[in-house]
């Protein structure tokens, strides 16, 4: 049935992240859906990519490097004294 | 405190305020500066000028958009001008050729993933995966490092990372697929050495 026609794990793959997203097109994401039902390798993909994204949403800041900061908080103070 | 209260502190003159938004974003600016420019230490002066431009045009912010958004605005508009931006190649093939070898020529998987959040159990946030995650990212050619800082990140959406980097939304999200499945690639090593 061409609205369910099975897709390969390859172009599966290269959908998922979009389909995370929610920005697939109802034909390409009743597709993938499809492919995903019956496909446990790229579930699992789906899932590790899930986790991967779930994880970057939590990484705090890098440290800013101390000449960095106490610079720009110099100008910062000098900028204030002006305004006064 | 959230970015907007911590502005208002900046208005009124508070040094700790304006520290804390630097620290909380003065990494990801030079990231997204880096897309622009041609070099690390462009790509810092970029970024210290944005927080110049933010201490002298605080008081104009009218929270239209976020904060985070307009600070990321100022960054783009000052690292246009700087104007030493390479023509990037965009993908826009979304198969990645070194991902591509992990399937076979009917296009199914040499070698299935295994799900790994079986292993991870409940050690989503454990410091060494999210080193990993963190490590990878800062690993990522441009454009990709970029637009996974922006969207994964910093949760900005896919059409204001598109907006930002004057790229397409169809671009941003091959991009994104490339960028997230080499991070994805950093995350399964450092499980499967873990188990």
């Amino acid at each position: 049935m061409a609205l369910t026609k099975n897709i390969r794990c390859l172009d599966a793959v290269a959908l998922i992240s979009t389909y995370l997203d929610g920005g697939l097109g109802w034909r390409e994401r009743r597709r993938l859906e499809h492919h995903l039902a019956g496909c446990p390798a790229c579930t699992a993909y789906l899932d590790q990519l899930r986790v991967t994204v779930a994880s970057a949403s939590t990484l705090t800041p890098e440290d800013v490097p101390s000449d960095v900061l106490d610079g720009l908080l110099d100008v910062f103070e000098k900028f204030r004294r002006d305004q006064d | 405190m959230d970015d907007a209260a911590l502005l208002q502190r900046v208005v009124a003159g508070d040094a700790s305020a304006f520290r804390e938004l630097v620290v909380r974003y003065h990494p990801t600016l030079v990231k997204v500066a880096r897309y622009y420019v041609g070099s690390a230490a462009t790509a810092e002066d970029v970024a210290q000028d944005t927080w110049i431009a933010v201490m002298k045009g605080a008081a104009t912010f009218e929270g239209r958009s976020s904060f985070k958004t307009w600070l990321l605005r100022i960054l783009v508009n000052r690292a246009r001008k700087t104007g030493t931006r390479e023509h990037r190649q965009i993908p826009t093939d979304p198969v990645d050729p070194r991902q591509a070898q992990r399937f076979d020529e009917r296009g199914m998987w040499r070698e299935a993933p295994a799900p790994f959040t079986d292993v991870i159990d409940g050690r989503l946030s454990s410091a060494p995966l999210l080193a990993a995650v963190r490590a990878a990212i800062s690993e990522l050619p441009e454009p990709q490092q970029a637009v996974v800082t922006l969207r994964d990140v910093e949760g900005l959406s896919t059409e204001e990372v598109a907006d930002l980097l004057d790229l397409s939304v169809a671009n941003v999200r091959v991009i994104l697929h490339r960028g997230r499945s080499k991070v994805r690639d950093a995350v399964e090593s450092t499980v499967r050495g873990g188990e």
